[in-house]
Formats: structure tokens, sequence, C-alpha cells
């Protein structure tokens, strides 16, 4: 199919994307990478009347750290990610998950931002800003606002942005000693969505597993914290306690994959994997 | 050892050479339909059915007549006037019927994706514009979807006229099968399932039809398969004469069966092409290609093995049950599938007591017919299924129970139980090549090993026999007008340069390479001295296509004949010019030589230099023929039967469900290797694609019959980082009935793939007494067979 019939700005700074959003509304649609955006046009799930390219924007580029934050511009692409320093320094659990996000051909387009706002309940990056307590910096005419990811996806493809704000950044705090992470998904073929996926992040002291984030993607309608069972693990309950947790923590749904109880099942198969490979003591525990 | 005609000084049979058309292919520079733009073209976008079954109340076409762009807007109703219906049927599947099919729906539609109105606009996206304004008025009816559910009385009747859903049945009963199960140490039972698939071509179909009203002719550029079938058909329906059809096929990006068939949007183009006098193009995008495309398979099939203590295996008897969607696909017809499973099982053992039952049904899905492999994926799963579940209740190992029973390679030839014939086969031969490649004893040992660690890795076998070179007893005797001899002309040009025209057609498997490798070697002359034209009815021989495992045994064979034969007339030429015997002479590497001692004595450019510009220099009597056109089509069988064996190794993820397969091997013997490269990747793409099938691709259909996976998200096509290492090699029997001896090789590997891994993954499984006999082997189809998740 081709998409239906619309316009095109190309922005050049961040208050030109930020005026142009605010005329248009509801009618435009922001046009980063364009992974999810450009195919949902040709089916015509989507009919935009203006895209706004937000593509060239300077204001949105870049991997910086300051003295407690890593910094990621918005427009960074998966691959740019996939390869920073930076990144795997500070956030390890990205530079694995991004591996795993479709192909090569849509990580050099794909960017951070666009996966963010897009919230798939599908997609890593949304469960990896969960694991990293990340912080999602928005811009609008009023000026800046930073929410934790936490608050930030709101639903299926929801999240708390507002309709005249752009997502400009995600910050991350700098890595710390002990910190360990992991990540798992289970997808038919490499490069599909996952049947259930795990970004977990977390930090060893005195031995024990402590500050535990476990983000769960492709199970229920929105990136979501485990929070029930990571208590379980840090408070040295055990991956099999904690596998049992899930059922409190996560909402499956059912889909041409797998139905809920099946997700379920895979879930808690990944979080024993995940924490194992994240602390080996506690894989020969269970 | 002796040499064949085929085993010439300078001969590239046999040997891995460069397809011509490789570099026009790989630097982007092929012509496929989608690459055409022609002057005042136009292009259709379908409106299809929403709906698996609904009556038509009303079609109002009124605010989508007024967009942007829009030149026409045709209904069903309205197309009529301008295409008769046709009903795919053939005469010697006896009983099989089906309705009158129209291109477009009239009055009622019976699958979700039927076309129902055309716009013709400017552009594509303008027709899809448009095409969002058409407001149709649908009642919608009780769908038969499940193939169970079609022969049910309380369900509803499909076709009116046709009094019940059950478009086919066959039945057949050879030897004695009742005395044979009575007295059998063992009977064993099992239901097979197959879901669903298709074929997915890199390139979707692709139609231009253009009629030229001053010619009172229609051009079509069409991907197809079957050139001259497509001729004939188009004329018949349009009512035009077959001459004011030409059919031009370009490069095609790939066929697997799926562009061999009539469809309805391709028969509309054509007619609206007439209509609106104005050239139409139609390329399908993806989504309507998994509803307007034919799919494949979807069987259930009940089967049962009589077996000896010793490993005698005294009896097979299956009974099949298939759904075909709302027709029987035109002209090859829906019912090929099923007849062919019945005259396949069993096939590759001395087993001489067969029963079966096939019933094919309609059903309101999309449209099943001929795919890759036609029936032998589910002949071969099912009987080598059975084995297997023999071989384990005797306690006997896979690969013993087949020594024992495969068919000796000194019995041929021979016939099946079900009365096929067989010139010449070799399963120990190539089931001995086999253990040459895997180390089984090896492997096993692993997997006992590594099970002890909880690590469940499985080997699967599973042996086939494959039909290639159709003659007439697919099609013709059925009163089908697809041709089942192929045609090459071969010219030698005025620079001494060779054109061979063949009615055979390429899909991107490499006929091009074939046709020029043999009519090089049949000629003796240098490969790049060979130009390959394909495809265009006004220009090639009268043929079938390439189709069935048949372009190279038959096509190839062809061309062989007809280079002899402009070769005979080059060298009686030579010897008028040089005052030597013919006999005496040869042509070698493109210049004609002393037969005894190879000395040089005519360039074919000289020679064609006095045959063109010089026949004053001839005697008065003597007229040059630099053009032979030759036709084959095996005589003696109906059909050349190939065999071979594959082996899966294959890693089960209990916690998952999930299948890693580790390697595959094929032996399989398509008698005289052209091309190795060649073969071994059609095997390879064969093997993938039986491994999509295995594991991977299902159209999915809810309750109502909607596809509800009709995208390539959702849709899993099988890609390079799932596949095995696939190794590839051959036993050579050689058919008789042509002088180059090729059998086919297209459809070997996915004969034979997806029942190995089925077999791998329940010997993966076997500590847990877990039998899955149904694909594709989801993770949750087996997390849910083990009782998991």
């Amino acid at each position: 199919m081709k998409a239906s019939a619309f316009d095109y700005v190309r922005a050049k700074s961040l208050p030109e994307a930020l005026d142009l959003l605010a005329r248009h509304g509801e009618a435009a649609k922001l046009l980063a990478g364009g992974q999810s955006l450009l195919p949902a046009l040709n089916l015509r799930l989507s009919a935009p009347e203006i895209l706004i390219d937000i593509s060239h924007l300077p204001e949105l580029r870049g991997i910086s750290t300051t003295a407690t934050s890593l910094r990621i511009g918005a427009l960074t692409r998966h691959v740019e990610l996939q390869n920073a320093a930076l990144v795997a320094e500070h956030a390890p659990v990205l530079t694995q998950a991004i591996g795993h996000v479709a192909h090569a051909a849509i990580r050099s387009r794909g960017t951070i931002g666009g996966s963010l706002a897009n919230a798939d309940p599908a997609a890593e990056l949304p469960a990896c800003a969960l694991a990293l307590h990340a912080r999602i910096v928005m811009q609008s005419p009023r000026g800046e606002r930073v929410i934790a990811a936490d608050d930030f996806f709101t639903g299926l493809f929801a999240t708390a942005l507002l309709p005249d704000e752009i997502l400009t950044a995600v910050e991350i705090n700098l890595a710390q000693p002990g910190d360990v992470h992991g990540f798992g998904e289970l997808a038919r073929r490499s490069g599909d969505y996952a049947i259930v996926g795990l970004a977990a992040q977390g930090r060893v002291q005195n031995g024990k597993l402590a500050a535990l984030r476990l983000g769960y993607f492709s199970i229920g309608t929105k990136a979501t914290l485990a929070t029930k069972a990571a208590a379980i693990l840090t408070a040295g309950g055990g991956i099999e306690a904690a596998a049992a947790a899930l059922a409190d923590d996560l909402e499956p749904h059912d889909d041409l994959q797998a139905d809920a109880a099946t997700r379920l099942h895979l879930a808690r198969v990944l979080l024993r994997r995940v924490i194992s490979g994240m602390m080996p003591s506690l894989k020969a525990a269970a | 050892m002796s040499l064949s005609p085929t085993d010439l000084p300078n001969s590239y049979i046999g040997r891995t050479v460069p397809r011509p058309n490789l570099a026009r292919l790989t630097e982007g520079r092929g012509l496929y339909v989608s690459d055409l733009t022609l002057p005042r073209m136009v292009h259709v976008a379908f409106l299809r059915s929403p709906y698996a079954h609904a009556e038509i109340r009303s079609i109002d076409t009124s605010a989508a007549e007024n967009m942007p762009g829009v030149v026409r807007i045709v209904t069903g109703e309205q197309m009529q006037a301008f295409c008769t219906p046709w009903v795919g049927v053939l005469a010697h599947l006896k009983g099989l019927k089906s309705a009158p099919q129209h291109p477009m729906a009239v009055g009622r539609v019976r699958w979700q994706g039927e076309p129902v109105v055309a716009v013709l606009a400017t552009s594509r996206a303008l027709a899809e514009d448009a095409a969002e304004h058409i407001l149709v008025d649908y009642s919608e009816l009780p769908a038969v979807v499940d193939v169970l559910a079609a022969l049910d009385p309380s369900k509803p009747v499909i076709h009116d006229g046709l009094g019940d859903n059950l478009a086919f049945e066959r039945r057949l009963d050879a030897g004695h099968v009742d005395a044979a199960f009575a007295e059998a140490d063992h009977v064993i039972e099992q239901s097979f399932t197959f879901g669903r698939h298709t074929g997915v071509t890199l390139e979707a179909r692709s139609i231009v039809a253009d009629w030229n009203k001053a010619e009172a002719r229609l051009t079509v550029h069409l991907g197809t398969q079957a050139p001259h079938m497509m001729q004939n058909i188009i004329a018949m329906h349009l009512g035009l004469e077959e001459p004011q059809v030409r059919i031009l096929c370009h490069d095609v990006g790939g066929s697997f069966g799926i562009k061999v068939h009539v469809y309805a949007d391709d028969m509309a183009v054509a007619a609206l092409a007439r209509m609106a006098g104005r050239p139409v193009k139609y390329v399908a995008d993806r989504l309507e290609s998994f509803v307007a495309d034919i799919h494949a398979r979807d069987h259930v099939v009940h089967g049962r093995i009589a077996v000896k203590n010793s490993g005698e295996i005294t009896a097979f008897e299956i009974d099949d049950l298939t759904g075909i969607g709302p027709y029987s696909m035109y002209p090859r017809t829906s019912a090929v599938e099923a007849n062919q499973i019945v005259n396949l099982v069993g096939g590759q053992y001395a087993c001489p007591n067969y029963r079966a039952r096939a019933r094919v049904v309609f059903q309101n899905k999309a449209m099943m017919s001929q795919y890759r492999g036609v029936g032998h994926p589910i002949a071969t799963s099912v009987t080598e299924g059975l084995v297997d579940l023999a071989a384990a209740r005797i306690g006997m190992d896979p690969l013993e129970i087949r020594r024992r029973n495969l068919v000796a390679d000194d019995a041929y030839p021979c016939a099946s139980a079900s009365g096929l014939r067989f010139e010449a086969m070799s399963h120990h031969a190539s089931l001995n090549k086999l253990l040459g490649m895997m180390d089984y004893a090896g492997l096993r040992t692993e997997q006992a090993a590594l099970r002890a660690k909880g690590i469940y890795r499985g080997i699967g076998f599973a042996s086939f026999i494959e039909i290639t070179n159709p003659g007439p007893a697919f099609y013709g005797v059925g009163g089908a007008r697809i041709s089942a001899q192929d045609g090459a002309a071969v010219r030698l040009d005025a620079t001494g340069a060779v054109i061979v025209q063949s009615s055979i057609t390429e899909q991107g498997q490499g006929s091009e390479a074939v046709i020029a490798q043999v009519t090089a070697t049949a000629m003796g002359v240098p490969l790049d001295r060979v130009r390959v034209i394909l495809g265009d009815t006004d220009n090639t021989p009268y043929g079938g296509g390439t189709w069935a495992s048949r372009g190279a045994g038959i096509g190839g064979e062809a061309a062989w004949q007809a280079g002899r034969a402009l070769r005979s007339n080059i060298l009686t030429l030579a010897g008028t010019i040089l005052q030597a015997r013919p006999e005496t002479l040869d042509i070698r590497a493109g210049v004609v030589v002393d037969a005894e001692d190879g000395r040089e004595r005519l360039p074919l450019s000289e020679l064609a230099r006095i045959a063109y510009f010089r026949p004053d220099t001839l005697p008065c009597d003597f007229q040059s023929e630099l053009m032979a056109t030759r036709h084959f089509v095996p005589r003696e069988y109906p059909f050349a039967f190939t065999n071979g064996i594959q082996a899966s190794y294959l890693e089960v993820d209990t916690d998952t469900g999930f299948t890693r397969l580790l390697r595959h091997w094929v032996v399989e013997d398509c008698g005289t290797v052209i091309n190795p490269q060649l073969v071994d990747e059609q095997i390879r793409g064969g093997v993938v694609q039986g491994l999509g099938a295995a594991l991977f691709e299902h159209c999915q259909y809810d309750a109502q019959g909607q596809m509800i996976n009709a995208n390539m998200a959702d849709y899993l096509v099988p890609m390079a980082g799932e596949m095995p290492d696939i190794d590839v090699a051959h036993v050579v029997s050689p058919t008789l009935e042509s002088v180059i001896g090729a059998k086919g090789a297209g459809e070997a590997g996915t004969a034979g793939a997806a029942a190995c891994v089925v077999n791998a993954v329940n010997d993966a499984l076997s500590p847990f007494w877990v039998v899955i006999s149904e694909i594709p082997m989801t993770p949750a189809l087996i997390l849910r067979a083990l009782g998991r998740g």
C-alpha cells in the first residue's frame, strides 16, 4: 500500500520544531528515524496531515556525560548507541539490548528518542530505560521538563508526552562500582519482536544483589518493572520465589505467538536465565 | 570409465560456471514488471473483500469517481461482459468439481481478499485513495473455515449449485491391506497436521497489460512460469484469438509455483486494459499477496503403518483431508496436491500393501494450489513419521528400518504400490553417502552425553521420492492446454555467436545458465558466445515453461537436441567449404577442427561469414541452414522420479520450546548434474522453504475466516539467522530417456526437509514420551506437548 498524501516540513532548530508542533497540534507527527512511523503511514494505520522532520535538529544529538549523568540525545541512532564507548561504560545493558533491535538497516536509522516516544510494548529500549532508572527530558514552549522513565510509559503506545512536547534526551546515572546487568529475549527469528524480553540492572553490594530493576517488555500493554520479583531477589528470597511473584508483577497478554500462560512461563524462564547470568551464585543456590 | 555424449572435450555439463545473467541481476540492471512504465499507463488498486463469506448488496462508487487521478472504476458485474468465468477442473481427476470463478466477485464474496472493485488511476496511491471512498454494502454469511467443518451438513454450502463442499475424492487400494494389518506384529496410528503456508516470492506478482487497438492485440508483461499457457487462457476468456495475445516474461524474482497459476486479479487487469484502452499496471503489495496468492498444504492426514518385529513394513494406510479455499485453482486445479499424496506415500519402500483416501474440500479461505514440492512434503512427512514410530515401537534404529525396507538399488525398473513407474533410483547408495557425511555414531554419542546434562538434541531422517520431468500425464491428458513438451531454436549468427530461444522460463534459479551450458556443450562453442532468449510467446518455441522440476530435464534436452542438429548442419557446411567429410570434423571452442587431432581448420566466424555473405563461393546446389529447432518430451515414463535422503540435527530448549537447527544434510539423485552450484543452491533453497514450513510459516485464520497474520512481521519466513549449514551431495542415476540424462532438482529440498526436522524434534523429545506431528512446530506447540507453559 501507499501512504495517503501528507505535507512535510523539515525543522532546522528545536524552537522552530516546537513552533510547528504548536501550530499543527494533533494533525502533525514528528519524523525522526521513521522506522515505525513510515511503515504505519504505508499501511494507512496513521494518516497525519503533516510530518515535521526533526532529524536534523542539532540540539537533539550527541552522547555526553556530566558529573552525575550520561546524557543521550534523542536523535542518537541505534547504531550509534551500539558503538558508543560512553554507553558501554555507563549503560552496558543498552549496548547489549541494541543488538536485538530489529536488523542492521533499521538500527542505522531508528533513534532512541523515537523508540521511547513510540512506546511499543514489544520494544527493547523502553524496558532498558526502566531498568536503568532513566530520566526522560522533554521540551515544550513552556520550557524543559524531566520525568522518570517509571512515569513516562503510560500505556499501549502511550506516554506522558504532551501534544506540544518533544522528547529531547535521556539521562542515566553514571555507572557505580558493583553495577551488574543482564538482558535476554525470546524471539522466533533474529531481529523479530520478542515473545517476551527482560532488561535487568542491579548492583552487587557485600556479595548480595541490590537496587535491582527488572524491565520486562513484550508482556502486557507496556514495558513493565517487575517490582515484587526484584524485591524478593534483593531480600535474598531466591529465584523461584521471585519467578512465582511475576504473576503479580506482570499482566501477560495473548497473541499469535503465545497465550498469557505461556508468556508468563517464558518470563519466568528468562528471569532464571538473566539473574543467573548476573549472579552465578544465585544459580547455584537455586 | 566410458564417456557419454555429453562428456565432450570442452563440456560445460557438470561444471559450475557463472550464470550469464549474474551481473545484470546483481548490479540491479534486471528488468522486472514493476520497472515498466508505458505511455498513458494507469495503475489499478483492488478493493478486496473484508469478509470471508458475504452477499454484496450494493456498491456505490460515486464518491470515488470524482477523486483526483481516477480514470475508471469497474465492478465485477461490469467486467462480466469483458471476461468469461472459468472452472478449475481436469478430466483425469475424476469427479473433481468447482464453480465458475469471475475475475472479480459477482454478487457474493467467498474469501477475505477476493477482488471486488478495481480502481484505475494515474498512480497507485491515488487509486488507493479513491478505493477508500467506495461503499460496499455486504451482508455477512457464516464462513466455512476449518477443513473438518467443511463436510459437516450443518455448515453452509459455499457454491449452492454444487450441493456440498466436497470438491474431489480419490480412493486407492493396492495389495492386501487388511490381511497385512491383521498379520502385523504392530500397527501404529498417528494423525498429522500441516498448516497452511504460502510462497512469499521476493518479487510480488506483477502485470502490465497493454491493449493496442490498432493491432487488435494485447501485450501482457507478466512474471509467469508458463507464458504459452497464459497466452491461451487470456485469449480464451477475453474472447480473443491466441495470436492476438503476446506474453512477455522479463526477469522474475522467484516463483516456487506461486506464479504458475491464473489469478483473478491478473485476468481482471487484462480485461481492464481492453476496457480502458490504456496500459494497466498492477503490482501486488505484500498485504494483498498474503490473501491473493495461492496458499499450500492445509492437510490433516490420518496414517497407519503395519510392521513386523523383523522391521519389515507390510502396509501403509492414509486418509487425507485438505481445504482449498472456495474454488479449485485454474487451470491446474487444487486437487493435484492431494492426488500426489495418494500417489507418493510409501513409494520409497518395497511395500505392496497400500490403501489411501484423499478428500478435497471447499472453504472460505484464500485458494490453495501447487507450490514447491506439491504434496511431497506431506507424503514424506506422513511416510517417514510412521516409519520412525514403527522403528521406535520395535526398538530398531531409524536408519536400520529404512535399510531393511527401501527399494533395492538393483530392483529397477519397478513400480510402487500406487502404480508409479520408476526407471532408476538410488535409495541405498544415497543412504550410505549420507552416513559418510554426517558421522551418525558420533552424533548419537554426543546426543547421549548432552542429554545427561539436560540438553536435548535430536537426529531425524527422511527418505523421499520426487516427481520430475512430467510429460502430458499431469495436465495434457486432463484437457488443459499446457504444453508437455518444450522446444529450443538455436542459430548461428554472422559472427559465429549462438542464440538460443527456449520455451522454458527463468525465475532466478538459473534456467538461462542451464540452457546456455547445454547448448554450448552440444555445439562445442565457448559459453560466452551463447545468448539465451526466454519468456516471449512471439519469439520462443511453443512450450510448457518452468515448473514441476522440468526446466533442465525437458527444456535442457530440447536445447541439447537443437544444438546437436545445428552442429551437424555446421559440420556439413564446413565439410563443403573445406572439402572434407563432415564426420572427420568437430567443433571445439568455437572452431571447426579435425576430429582426429584437433587441428584448427575454420573458425565459426569465418564459416558464418561465408554462409551469410559469400554463398556464391559455395556449390549451387548447397544451401546452408544455420538455425535448428528441436522439441522434447519424455515418452517412455510419465515422470522421471528422483530420490534422496535428508537428515537434521537440532536442539530443543525444553524450557522455552525453541528449536535450534544445528546441521542439515541432503543426498539426492537428480541424474546428470548440469551446474553443480545451481543444483546445490536449488536444493538448499528448497530445504529452507521446507524448514520454514516445519518451524515458522503459517497462514493463520480466525473462526470468521480472517487471515490474522497477513504481513511480514507476523508471517515468519525463514531467515538466514535461523538456518543451519546445509551439506549437499549427489548420487547420479541419469534418466535414459534423454541424452543429457538430467532429472529435476528444484523441489527435492522441500520434499524431505520438514519431515526430518519433525523426526529430529521427536527424537530429541523421546525422553519425555512426546510425539509431535503438527507443523509448524512453534515454541508454544512444543511447550504444550511437554505440558509446560
